[in-house]
């Protein structure tokens, strides 16, 4: 499978979708420079398509782009000493190169976002209700009443009971499962059509999680919104998403519906991931299988696999040239992954 | 809240009494003692003992403590030595004055280094951020008599445009009900003597208002440049919120946390006088009226005007941190 060296091979596109996919990512890269620093690429040629109402997984470790791929996506990294290239269509228009007004425009009203940590991720100076109702008054003008009607209507639908009074509330004087239910709340009270949750349930208890995440499937299934559901845990992918993209070091190195990826991994990261998670279904005394070395120990890509330093199927063909994305049996199946030795089929 | 004020107000009472034993002693320590100043040199050790008899500075340091305190339990904090005048009258006439002067100093610095800070922070490395850097570096950099002696001979003497000296025309002769000239002016309707007084207040209250003007310039700067780093920021853009609304709702409000109580901190600093300025401008504040009484050895007036500053100090210091709790509903709560 190793391309040969002077015959450019081109990236297979994951997850592409049969006829118009509603965000179509091409070639994205997003490179971090700084006057003292030396230029970091979060984000290296990612392609990858969602489908209306489709719920798409990005799994990863801490630094292998996953949340920077959405940030950029958005234009939320700002603009000192970042670089991104490539493009990303949604329903059509290119999101980059996009007049800002227009961007502010599409943000909250036809994507939204929902991040990591609900904790700092509310303003601490402004009550719950004033925090939805802004949105409403952005791209719903709804104004007084009529608005804070509205956002007692969306804290019941994300299960905050005596809503009205809720809304009063300050961000401090709720429960980060509340927190979030209430950041859910903001982020559907436009209904967009795309939603991207950069790891939503990382920050908070076990159970509460499962709550969150159980709410969060049940409001896109209702509403029929697509979901970009971000994360480092596998276990959540397995539960609710219909496409699973992993990434390492910048670039997507499997990609395939979820049912063929938990049943046949190929890439060595992937299989490294799921051996690293605790099962229910296995013998207690079972140790659980880490991977070793860190996510630093990366090789460029440009010098081969990056992963290849801390994989135990590397072969001589893994350094020297970067892999390409690369289908595993048919096309029709969906399922690629970007190696030169894959874990055979079990 | 009211709680919250009545116990920083009883917080006071230790504050007052050590303060007051502190300042006490402090007086005592000092070589000389106002029959120096009272005798000059006419002084003989016979008359130099029977005028500190005659104010009871023979007796022992803790009656005389205890004397004074019990007549301070009473609001009389006693003559000054100097002009005969009770201290409270004396200070009565000198605060507002202060009071004025520093009102003008912070609002000086509070009306251009919150909106130049706020840029600064906002496009760093900017031309706007690098020369309200230097700025205020030189700001803070610059001695306020020297700063204060450049103003004077520049817009008073050289173009003429705004009086060197003194609080109001000595040729206006209104009525001063409470003290304070630009509004006593505008109480009896006098406009053209409060007009006159603010006139008089504008070299002063730049040259003490420049060290606060840098101080608070910078801490916005840092404030806005930190807050819209924060998570809730992104969140906010990714709401879609116009860049308006980001900045005003989300960055400037809480960016001002910081900046309230650094304007809390220099507003009592200004309060308790303002030596150097009052002196170059011939403004006669709490600043000079204190400075004059510690030559004099002027002992119930230092300690009345120590006590009183410190309350000032106390009570802008309480008013800052309730009006914390209306920007910052996490403080209300605790």
């Amino acid at each position: 499978m190793s391309g040969d060296a002077g015959v450019a091979v081109v990236d297979e596109v994951p997850g592409l979708v049969d006829g118009t996919p509603l965000l179509k990512v091409r070639d994205l890269t997003v490179t971090f420079s700084s006057r003292n620093r030396t230029t970091v690429r979060a984000v290296d040629g990612v392609s990858l398509d969602v489908a209306p109402g489709s719920t798409v997984g990005i799994v990863g470790e801490s630094g292998s782009g996953k949340s920077v791929t959405s940030l950029a996506a958005l234009g939320l990294l700002g603009r000192r000493g970042v670089e991104v290239g490539g493009s990303v269509e949604f329903d059509g228009a290119d999101l980059l190169h996009m007049p800002e007004d227009e961007l502010r425009a599409v943000r909250g009203r036809e994507i939204a976002m929902i991040f990591q940590d609900p904790m700092s991720s509310l303003n601490p100076v402004l009550t719950v209700g004033r925090q939805i109702t802004e949105i409403l008054e952005r791209h719903r003008d709804l104004k007084g009443n009529e608005a804070r009607d509205r956002a007692a209507e969306l804290l019941q639908s994300v299960g905050i009971g005596d809503s009205l009074r809720r809304l009063r509330s300050y961000p401090h004087q709720l429960s980060g499962g509340m927190r979030q239910r209430v950041m859910i709340a903001m982020a559907l009270a436009c209904s967009p059509r795309l939603l991207i949750a950069d790891e939503p349930t990382t920050a908070l208890d076990v159970t509460i999680s499962a709550q969150i995440l159980e709410l969060l499937r049940l409001l896109v299934a209702e509403t029929q919104t697509a979901l970009v559901l971000i994360t480092h845990d596998l276990g959540v992918v397995a539960g609710m998403c219909d496409t699973v993209h992993v990434m390492y070091s910048g670039r997507i190195v499997e990609s395939a519906p979820r049912r063929a990826l938990f049943a046949e991994p190929q890439h060595p990261y992937t299989t490294g991931l799921l051996a690293s998670v605790p099962r229910m279904d296995q013998p207690r005394g079972n140790p659980l299988l880490p991977i070793p070395g860190s996510p630093s120990d990366t090789l460029p890509w440009s010098q081969g696999c990056a992963f290849a330093p801390r994989c135990t199927r590397r072969v001589p063909e893994s350094v020297g040239c970067p892999p390409p994305l690369l289908h595993v049996g048919s096309r029709a199946g969906r399922h690629l992954v970007r190696c030169v030795n894959p874990v055979p089929s079990p | 809240m009211l709680k919250f004020a009545v116990r920083r107000l009883l917080l006071l009472i230790p504050i007052l009494l050590g303060l007051s034993i502190l300042v006490f002693l402090f007086v005592r320590a000092l070589p000389g003692g106002p029959e120096t100043a009272l005798l000059g040199e006419r002084s003989t050790p016979e008359r130099a003992a029977a005028v500190r008899a005659a104010y009871g500075l023979d007796r022992p340091v803790y009656e005389q403590y205890a004397s004074y305190m019990g007549r301070v339990a009473k609001l009389d904090f006693g003559v000054s030595i100097q002009t005969q005048q009770p201290v409270t009258e004396e200070i009565g006439r000198r605060f507002p004055a202060t009071v004025e002067l520093a009102t003008m100093a912070i609002l000086f610095a509070v009306v251009i280094g919150i909106p130049l800070g706020f840029v600064a922070g906002r496009r760093p490395s900017s031309w706007v951020d690098n020369l309200s850097t230097v700025g205020s570096l030189l700001g803070i950099a610059i001695p306020v008599f020297a700063l204060g002696f450049l103003l004077k001979y520049l817009f008073a003497v050289k173009l003429g445009w705004l009086p060197g000296t003194g609080r109001q025309d000595v040729r206006i002769t209104t009525e001063h009900p409470t003290g304070f000239y630009v509004l006593d002016g505008l109480l009896t309707g006098d406009l053209p003597a409060a007009w006159d007084a603010l006139k008089h207040l504008v070299l002063p209250a730049v040259a003490l208002g420049t060290i606060p003007l840098a101080i608070i310039t910078r801490i916005t700067r840092a404030a806005v440049l930190e807050t819209g780093n924060e998570d809730y920021v992104r969140t906010a853009e990714a709401k879609g919120m116009t860049r308006s609304v980001v900045t005003r709702r989300h960055i400037l409000r809480n960016a001002l946390l910081p900046v309230v109580t650094i304007i809390g901190l220099q507003t009592g600093l200004l309060l308790s006088g303002a030596i150097l300025t009052e002196t170059v401008f011939a403004f006669g504040g709490m600043g000079s009226f204190m400075a004059s009484a510690l030559f004099t050895r002027d002992f119930p007036v230092i300690q009345g005007g120590i006590l009183f500053l410190a309350v000032v100090f106390v009570v802008v210091n309480l008013l800052v941190d309730i009006s914390y709790g209306f920007i910052d509903p996490r403080v209300r709560a605790s």
